[in-house]
This record gives structure tokens, C-alpha cells and sequence, in this order.
């Protein structure tokens, strides 16, 4: 089985259109969206729920005021600012490590569940697709990346599927590294902007620390004629392979608004640079 | 006054607001909270005169004093300890540093030393007084980094905090605290549903908040008139075009070339200001 990620260090240059196009054109892939943070994968692919699982992320202590007698140690000892000088839990700063409940000398303080949201395993036109829910202000997304990404690997061997395509989130942290750790190719979606162009230098830095390979997709190539050069130019001298350019076109949007894939909207020239690009891709997968 | 400005989804144009507002204001302090993938100084070329490392504190085992008893490992609820037959393996990456294996540990033999995972620069544009931490490529925590960036932050001027995509940690610790939340979203069914994924965080920690459109008319109008009916200020639209998508994509704040929307800036604070003191 393998499996695919598409990032793009920089928000906003198209990775989750992208993966819902090879979704319409993997012909047996099981899907994963683990951008847990502002998911949109499922606003196109419109998965049909089969499975629901509570997410519980970091604990969370619990405070029984009933015992507390207020000798402040678990405040003192917090380092997360976590406690407040009235012995209520900052539930928003609170990370879970336990020191407070092994400090506190009459047991007043409890780790709890802390439910943080929800994983989902689920059907699409396409086939399964593995996804979840972060509920607001909660934290540890790397982890709920790893139960995604879990769910999607059981759903693969169940259904007999070669493929995972993940989309990815933004970014450099923690989501990220658990949404590409292990994956045997990863897709740098950037555009020709001087911001996108420094964050791909930085996402490429990721995936070269983390020995995972990468290839590049220039999207809306035609904004910046000069500055895709320049991409060409870094790609090719750190020698990392271009497997497609794509135009600025609004029927990338267009489909978007029509909530289908780009391949299903339109049967143009640039849904024929996505299919080129899904063909390079899939060759290098297969070897 | 302090104002963040998030998104929820990627690449709808914070940092593009973020300096466009910071150029058009007086007494202002710009922080690039965006740690992971900072862009803000690409559009401002700040020159940096200060930069100084982030560190984290992490666990150094005594070999000495350690017996491999295991009780650190069992109490680090990050996994960043793991105690194989006479070694303790440390992943650094992992440690929170809530210093749980030091006050466990019954032989003292758990010292700390300080791991170096990021960088705060500081330097000014004329004026403007300017901010940006920096995660190392590589690391996973972008919390102690925005911890130590937002210790910048001088009260006294008009601070504007440019913060990354999404909804979880990085970004609820730096607009916790905010004045006033300026959320900026395209006019797209992604950008809608991350707009009300963004909304909800900014009302769970009870921030008063508008909402621009960028690159409006690319889409539909459902971001405008889910936002008419709930009655959510729009504060600014920025039509898309060429002209504007050309400066950015070279990295020209597009208030340099286009004079008349530092007028918009500042009626847009303006309007900020009188909603936060009513």
C-alpha cells in the first residue's frame, strides 16, 4: 500500500482541489483529509458517515474544591499558567502533563478524558474516505492526524485498496510532520508568489529532514511568469522534479462553488494538466 | 490597541491585510505570529538589528544517579522518555517541558538543558515596529515560540498580530487576549465553512470581531449574506484583480502602489476602535 500527501507550507494554493481531483481519478484509494483544523476535503468529495469515534486528545485536570486546601503547590508548579490563583483550570492552557495531580498532597486533583472531537470513517462517490472533526479550541490536531491516518490505513487493508491520498494541512508544525511522517511521496502544491516561493523552501526543508520524497506542482503558473522561473530554477538545483504547472483558471473555483471536482466540472485543457499530472504522479508511486 | 487577524483557511490574505493595515497606521507594532511560515517581513523588508534564539527546556538523564526505573517514561504523558534495559532515550521533539520527570524521578538524576527550536527578530520599517518568531524547519511546537513573541508586544501602540490558518493551538494563543479579531475570508465555499470554524473560536474566547472578504467577486455571495443574516459587521471588501494579485505575488504591499486604500485602513481602525469602546 502506498500513500501520498499533498502540502504546500503556505494556506491557500490549492492542495485540497488538487486532492479532490486525483480522487476523482485514483481508481483505488481510500481518501484521508488531515487538515483536522479547517477541514474542507468532505465539502466536495460529500462523505456518506458509516462510522463515528470520539476523539480524546491531551487529558485535562479536574479540580475537586470539596478537598483542595488551597496550599497553591499545583500553581506554582504548573508550567503552562494553567492554574489561576483561585484553583480553576485555564482549559484552554492546560496540556495535559499531570504534574498538578502528582503534586497535590490530598489527591484534590484528577486527569480526565477530555473529549476534543470526533474521527469518522465514511463513503464517497470515489470510494472510503477517512476523516474527523476538531472541536473548537480544543488542541493535539497531530494526534487526531494520527488516528486519521490510522482509520484510513484499517479502511485500505479492509477494502483492499493500493492507495492513500492525504490531503495535508498548512503549515510546518506538528499537524504536518504527523500528516507526512512515513508516506512515500509527498506533493508541494505552491504558486508564484515570493511569500509561497519562501514557504515551499521551508516545506521542502521538512520533508528533506524527515527523508520523505517530494515533487512540486506550480499552480496559477501564469500570475508570475518570472517567478515560476525562479521555482524551476531552485527545483531543478536542489533536484527536486516538477510533475506539473497548472494556469490560473476560475473553473478551479467554479467547481468549487458547484462542489465538484474540478475533472467532473470540466472536461477542458486544464483538467488535462491535472490528468498529465496524476499520470506522472502515479508513476512514480508505482515504482 | 490589539488587534489579530486570523482566517481559519489558508491563503485568504491575513498577512496581506496584516501590512497593508500596518503601513497605513501611525505608532503601530507588527508581530508575525505565522512562526511556522512567516511572510510578513517578504512585503515589509524590515531591517532586522536583533535576533534572539527560542529555547525550550528539555530532560538530560544522569547516568550516573539513574537506575532505569522507569518512572519517568511512565509518568511523561508525551512519550518524549523512553527507558529500554540501562538507557533512557529522550526525543526532545516530543518534551513539553513540564518538568513531570524531574519531580519523579526518586535518584535526582533528571537535569534539564535548554534545546534551541526557533528565533524572535526584531527590527523596524521607518516607524513601524517590527516582530516575527520562527520556528526551525523541523520542529513540531510552534506554542513556545508564539509565547515568547507575544512577550513583545508594547501596549502602548497600535499592535496588529498577523496569525497562521487554522483553529487549534498556535492560533487561539495568539488571538487570546486580542482587542478585536479581524477574520479574512474569499468568497468561496471553503473559505464559508472556515470562516464559521473561525468564528466559533473567537466567540468561545469572547472576542468582539468583523470580517473582511478578499478577492471578492471570484466566487459566490454566500459569505456576504450568511454574514447580512447573522448580522456579523463586514468590514472591508477587496475586489479581486489583477493589479492587487501582481504586487502580491511580488511582494509590494499594494498600499505603496495604490495610495487610496490607506484612507480605507484607517477608517477601517477607526471603526474598530469606536465598536471596541462601545
Amino acid at each position: 500500500m502506498k500513500q501520498l500527501t499533498i502540502i504546500s507550507g503556505k494556506g491557500g494554493t490549492g492542495k485540497t482541489s488538487i486532492t479532490a481531483a486525483f480522487a476523482t481519478l485514483a481508481d483505488n484509494a481510500v481518501f484521508a483529509d488531515c487538515d483536522v483544523d479547517a477541514a474542507d476535503l468532505h465539502l466536495i468529495l460529500k462523505p456518506e458517515i458509516k462510522k463515528t469515534m470520539g476523539f480524546h486528545g491531551l487529558k485535562i485536570a479536574s479540580i475537586d474544591k470539596e478537598q483542595c486546601i488551597e496550599c497553591m503547590k499545583c500553581y506554582d508548579h504548573c508550567k503552562f499558567n494553567a492554574i489561576d490563583e483561585e484553583i480553576n483550570i485555564i482549559k484552554e492552557a492546560c496540556e495535559g502533563c499531570g504534574v498538578c495531580e502528582y503534586i497535590c498532597p490530598v489527591n484534590a486533583i484528577n486527569m480526565v478524558d477530555r473529549d476534543s472531537g470526533f474521527a469518522y470513517v465514511s463513503e464517497t462517490r470515489f470510494g472510503p474516505m477517512a476523516h474527523a472533526m476538531l472541536k473548537t479550541a480544543e488542541e493535539a490536531s497531530g494526534k487526531l492526524v494520527t488516528v486519521v491516518r490510522n482509520n484510513a490505513k484499517t479502511l485500505a487493508e479492509e477494502k483492499k485498496k493500493d492507495l492513500i491520498i492525504i490531503d495535508g494541512p498548512p503549515g510546518i508544525g506538528c499537524p504536518v510532520i504527523s500528516s507526512i511522517s512515513g508516506v512515500d511521496l509527498v506533493l508541494i502544491v505552491t504558486e508564484p508568489t515570493l511569500s509561497a516561493i519562501h514557504d515551499l523552501e521551508r516545506i521542502l526543508g521538512v520533508a528533506y529532514h524527515f527523508k520523505i520524497p517530494a515533487v512540486v506542482c506550480i499552480n496559477k503558473c501564469d500570475i508570475n511568469l518570472d517567478n515560476t522561473e525562479k521555482i524551476e530554477h531552485y527545483c531543478k538545483s536542489n533536484n527536486i522534479d516538477i510533475v506539473g504547472k497548472l494556469p490560473y483558471n476560475n473553473i478551479v473555483t467554479e467547481a468549487m462553488v458547484h462542489e465538484e471536482t474540478v475533472i467532473e466540472y470540466s472536461e477542458g485543457s486544464f483538467s488535462n494538466k491535472v490528468i498529465e499530472m496524476w499520470t506522472e504522479i502515479g508513476g512514480r508511486l508505482r515504482s | 490597541m490589539n488587534i489579530a487577524i486570523a482566517s481559519g483557511k489558508g491563503g485568504t490574505g491575513k498577512t496581506t491585510v496584516a501590512v497593508n493595515m500596518a503601513l497605513s497606521l501611525k505608532d503601530v507594532q507588527l508581530l508575525d505570529c505565522d512562526v511556522e511560515e512567516p511572510n510578513a517581513n517578504i512585503f515589509l523588508n524590515a531591517k532586522i538589528e536583533k535576533t534572539e534564539d527560542v529555547t525550550v527546556k528539555i530532560p538530560e538523564i544522569d547516568k550516573e544517579k539513574c537506575d532505569y526505573c522507569g518512572k519517568c517514561s511512565d509518568f511523561c504523558m508525551y512519550n518524549a522518555l523512553a527507558v529500554v534495559p540501562s538507557k533512557v532515550l529522550v526525543f526532545p521533539e516530543l518534551c513539553h517541558s513540564c518538568d513531570g520527570c524531574k519531580l519523579v524521578c526518586p535518584k535526582d538524576a533528571v537535569n534539564y538543558k535548554p534545546r534551541t527550536i526557533g528565533k524572535i527578530e526584531h527590527g523596524h520599517k521607518k516607524e513601524l515596529d517590527f516582530y516575527q518568531g520562527i520556528l526551525n524547519v523541523g520542529e513540531a511546537m510552534a506554542i513556545p515560540v508564539i509565547k515568547t513573541l507575544k512577550k513583545k508586544v508594547d501596549p502602548s501602540k497600535n499592535v496588529i498580530l498577523d496569525a497562521p490558518p487554522g483553529t487549534s493551538c498556535p492560533v487561539i494563543e495568539i488571538i487570546n487576549g486580542s482587542d478585536y479579531c479581524i477574520l479574512v475570508t474569499e468568497p468561496t465555499p471553503f473559505g464559508l465553512h472556515d470562516l464559521k470554524l473561525a468564528m466559533e473560536v473567537v466567540r468561545h474566547l469572547y472576542i468582539p470581531f468583523g470580517v473582511i472578504i478578499n478577492r471578492d467577486g471570484i466566487g459566490d455571495k454566500k459569505v456576504e449574506i450568511y454574514c447580512r443574516n447573522k448580522k456579523i459587521p463586514i468590514l472591508m471588501k477587496i475586489l479581486h484583480s489583477n493589479e492587487i494579485a501582481q504586487l502580491y505575488s511580488k511582494g509590494i504591499p499594494f498600499v505603496e502602489k495604490l495610495p487610496h486604500w490607506r484612507e480605507e485602513f484607517i477608517k477601517l481602525y477607526k471603526r474598530i476602535k469606536e465598536d471596541i469602546e462601545r
